[in-house]
């Protein structure tokens, strides 16, 4: 059977040596081996400005899982992107090699083992729990039954506060129309033994801190799924004033992150109550809210946290009885994309614009409370430039291990079938790369800051909100642009 | 250990009208390795989890032992699905790595301690048990994920398609352990296949479904030698037996030239339904070669030969001149016709080879009903 690409036609996939078994892949193409638990040979490629993750299995899983992808991002599922399936591989001598399943990486996610270089304390370890929840529930809510739950078999991206997390692995799972308590309950007690192994197992590397309660913290995802659950799915029956306890119930459910598609209402058996029930609730309200007014396209929390700063500008800044889509309007350009712009190019590598926009917000209040009034935005984000986020590590790609930590550890996550990793050669590297999700500053434009020198050239629109270059200016000389 | 009952459980997914499973009655014995198995969406799988809780039972009940477990929920059934997660931890103890789901449970440590060593005394990993995964083997990393099933000492273990990953050498080799080690542990065992070679070599007994309805349970010599009716004998054994539908004449099914006698059985379960036919099946290793006059010889002419060594199978067509079964159906082949034939004399392609059927040896179902008619 000749090489086949089935899925995303990127001509440069056919570049990459597809001839080789996977574990063999020179290291100029490997960016990374991967920190997850992986049933198969996993490994991070890099293809032109592009990370890909490249699992080699047999046709039959990659195209299933492949398929299954597609679906659930189609479904809005918290889930990476799948690219291609490659079947027809054989090596130099002809002898046949195992299909691949080509997926994108997930910019600016982390792998839960990336978050502590030293220890995982209980609070990050509370986030990570909380995230993969809310992950669970969705998937839960669109029929998806995963059989394999993990910290390992999801990527976490941060999320203002918080984080949010994603599906990277769903070989195991299915999709059914709706699931039953048996399947859901099934998921949950997998998640259960299998953050406890995790824990233990960075316990036993001693990476674990101490205040760190592994089957507290297993059953606190119990808990939380079960929350989440019961808010979103829960039958209310009411007696009298129907529309506001309606109206009370959606706003509950805004404030969890979601919206209500469908409602189902229906008199009970007596006639005297109104029963309702939620029938199709969507996560990502604030996240739709955000895209509707200003296009951003971010995460849950970090819209809620733009929107908090967008209404706050609304009532302080623009002109009352103002229109909402137009205060939008100019927040974004005057407050949102000035302060990301205002992030040098070599710095745009360690967070995304809205998580940056987030921190500089958390970093304007402490500077408030410290002054004791309050701190104009561009103050602030020299200030957060100059002080915090060089000291940020970059996590656009953050893939796999570095160098020293393997040297250090040579830490081989394995399962039953994967064979024994033999000497790899680990790079980790950040490539160039202009786009990202978020489209802040992705577009390539050339919004012209002044520490762009050889990029493209300046948009004149944008001129009104330039500033200098925050690097050259001390914070108090800075204007104010909000 | 325990028994499982299934009374006349059934499943109906929402928004179908046919049950997935229709009142399925099985009742397996205390130790009892029982495969399921059949085509895609035979009902095998769901059956399988309507046991292990992950789907409803509509209609009907489901017994562990003398325990309903019809509403329980899966984790309270005292049930192990074995190869459904089997990550190991790298930085754990092949011991630790088999025995911290127990500390989950709030099993005591010593308790815990005495379950692992007894699990790796089965699984020969008793000198590796204070070793990292790094240093085993892939076989043995393998078996500490089946230890990790095992030390929770549960009733019933499920298996769904467990080597359906594995290459061909593997999935022979691994075959053969978890038979082995089923037995040795004689812990209650329901495992579902799509292969009934694997049905064949590894159940004490084997159920099989198509459409959602049991066909037939039985030790895998009964449903090779008596097939309760036309799928089953279709399905069960490999090559596949050879079948077609036949007239009847005086007491005789008229294949081609020759003359097969039915069974008393048979002649007195033939209803008007079957217009005056009857589906006979035969397998290739009830044949034998005979000379072109033979009374009763089928003429076969080649068109493959497949050569194993200690047998040869030849695949071939019974010209339609000869009188061949006409509008064969319940079988895949039309009128392609396998024959077991002596390794050591194969025709070539394009030869004719005759053949007749060994006296007793042929199946006889209704025309109609598919139903087995003769009796054995």
């Amino acid at each position: 059977m000749p090489l086949t690409f089935k899925g995303a036609a990127d001509p440069g996939l056919i570049a990459l040596p597809w001839y080789l078994p996977l574990g063999q892949w020179p290291k100029e193409t490997i960016a990374a081996l991967p920190r997850g638990i992986s049933r198969h040979v996993v490994r991070f490629a890099r293809l032109d400005d592009k990370v890909l993750a490249i699992k080699e299995t047999n046709p039959r899983i990659a195209k299933q899982e492949f398929e299954l992808l597609r679906k659930l991002g189609k479904l809005g599922a918290p889930c990476v992107v799948p690219l291609a399936v490659v079947t027809g591989r054989q090596d130099a001598l002809g002898a046949p090699l195992e299909a691949a399943l080509v997926t994108a990486h997930l910019q600016f996610s982390l792998p839960y083992r990336a978050l502590f270089s030293q220890s995982l304390r209980a609070e990050t370890v509370t986030r990570f729990v909380d995230a993969l929840a809310v992950l669970l529930v969705r998937l839960h809510l669109i029929g998806f039954f995963w059989g394999d739950v993990s910290l390992s078999n999801a990527l976490f991206r941060r999320d203002a506060a918080e984080f949010t997390a994603y599906l990277v692995d769903a070989e195991t799972g299915e999709l059914h129309e709706t699931l039953t308590s048996g399947q859901r309950n099934h998921d949950l007690d997998l998640a259960r033994t299998n953050i406890v192994g995790e824990m233990f197992d960075l316990e036993a590397q001693e990476h674990l801190h101490e205040s760190v309660d592994p089957l507290a913290v297993a059953d606190r995802l119990v808990a939380r799924y079960g929350e989440l659950w019961h808010a979103l799915t829960e039958t209310e029956t009411f007696t009298s004033n129907i529309p506001l306890h309606i109206a009370d119930r959606v706003k509950a459910l805004n404030n969890l992150g979601f919206d209500i598609g469908e409602l189902d209402m229906r008199e009970a058996e007596d006639g005297k109550a109104i029963v309702i029930r939620p029938k199709v609730v969507d996560a990502g309200h604030h996240a739709r809210r955000l895209m509707r007014l200003t296009g951003l396209d971010v995460q849950e929390n970090q819209a809620r946290r733009l929107l908090n700063d967008l209404d706050e500008y609304r009532v302080i800044v623009a002109p009352p009885g103002e229109e909402e889509s137009y205060a939008a309007h100019q927040w974004l350009t005057t407050v949102f994309e000035a302060t990301v712009r205002a992030v040098p190019r070599q710095f745009r590598a360690k967070l995304e614009p809205a998580q940056i926009f987030h921190e500089v917000l958390d970093h304007r209040w402490f500077l408030a409370e410290a002054a004791g009034h309050d701190v104009p935005m561009a103050v602030a984000v020299a200030s957060y430039i100059k002080n915090i986020l060089p000291e940020r590590p970059d996590e656009k790609a953050v893939l796999g291990l570095t160098l020293a930590e393997m040297s250090a550890e040579r830490t081989a996550e394995m399962t039953a079938d994967l064979p024994a990793l033999t000497e790899e050669v680990l790079t980790r590297e950040i490539p160039e790369f202009d786009g990202d999700n978020t489209g802040a500053w992705g577009r390539d434009d050339g919004y012209g800051d002044s520490d762009d020198d050889d990029d493209a050239p300046v948009q004149l629109v944008r001129k009104t909100t330039k500033r200098e270059g925050p690097n050259r200016t001390p914070p108090s000389a800075t204007t104010d642009a909000s | 250990m325990a028994t499982v009952t299934y009374d006349k459980a059934t499943r109906i997914y929402p928004g179908t009208e046919r049950p997935a499973v229709d009142k399925l009655d099985i009742l397996i014995e205390d130790g009892e390795f029982l495969v399921l198995v059949g085509p895609s969406g035979c009902g095998k799988s769901t059956s399988l989890r309507m046991l292990a809780g992950l789907e409803d039972i509509d209609e009907g009940k489901i017994w562990v032992g003398d325990r309903d477990v019809t509403n329980i929920q899966p984790k309270d059934r005292d049930i192990a699905m074995v190869f459904q997660s089997y990550a190991l931890y790298p930085h754990m103890s092949v011991a630790d790595n088999m025995g911290f789901a127990l500390k989950i449970a709030g099993v005591p440590k010593a308790a815990i301690r005495e379950r692992v060593e007894a699990a790796a005394k089965i699984l020969d990993l008793t000198e590796y048990l204070e070793r990292r995964p790094r240093a085993l083997s892939g076989g043995q990393r393998q078996r500490v994920a089946m230890g990790r099933a095992i030390v929770r000492q549960p009733q019933v273990f499920l298996m769904d398609e467990p080597l359906s990953n594995l290459d061909a050498k593997l999935r022979v080799q691994t075959r053969t352990q978890i038979a082995a080690l089923q037995r040795r542990l004689g812990t209650t065992t329901v495992y579902v296949t799509h292969d009934q070679v694997e049905a064949l070599t590894m159940g004490d007994r084997i159920a099989v479904l198509k459409d959602g309805i049991l066909q037939q349970v039985g030790p895998p010599r009964e449903l090779y030698d008596s097939p309760v009716n036309v799928f089953v004998a279709g399905f069960i054994g490999s090559p596949a037996m050879n079948i077609g539908t036949y007239k009847v004449d005086a007491g005789s099914a008229l294949v081609g030239r020759a003359r097969v006698p039915l069974s008393r059985d048979t002649l007195a379960g033939l209803r008007e339904e079957d217009r005056n036919a009857v589906v006979l099946g035969f397998r290739p290793e009830s044949l034998d070669r005979a000379a072109p006059n033979a009374d009763g010889a089928i003429p076969i002419e080649v068109d493959a030969v497949e050569e194993l060594g200690s047998d040869a199978y030849v695949y071939g067509t019974v010209p339609a001149e000869a009188g061949a079964s006409k509008e064969i159906h319940f079988s895949s082949g039309d009128a392609q016709m396998i024959a077991r034939i002596d390794p050591r004399d194969v025709p070539r392609k394009g030869e004719t080879v005759w053949v007749t059927i060994r006296k007793g040896e042929q199946h006889a179902f209704s025309s109609a009903t598919g139903a087995r008619l003769d009796k054995k």
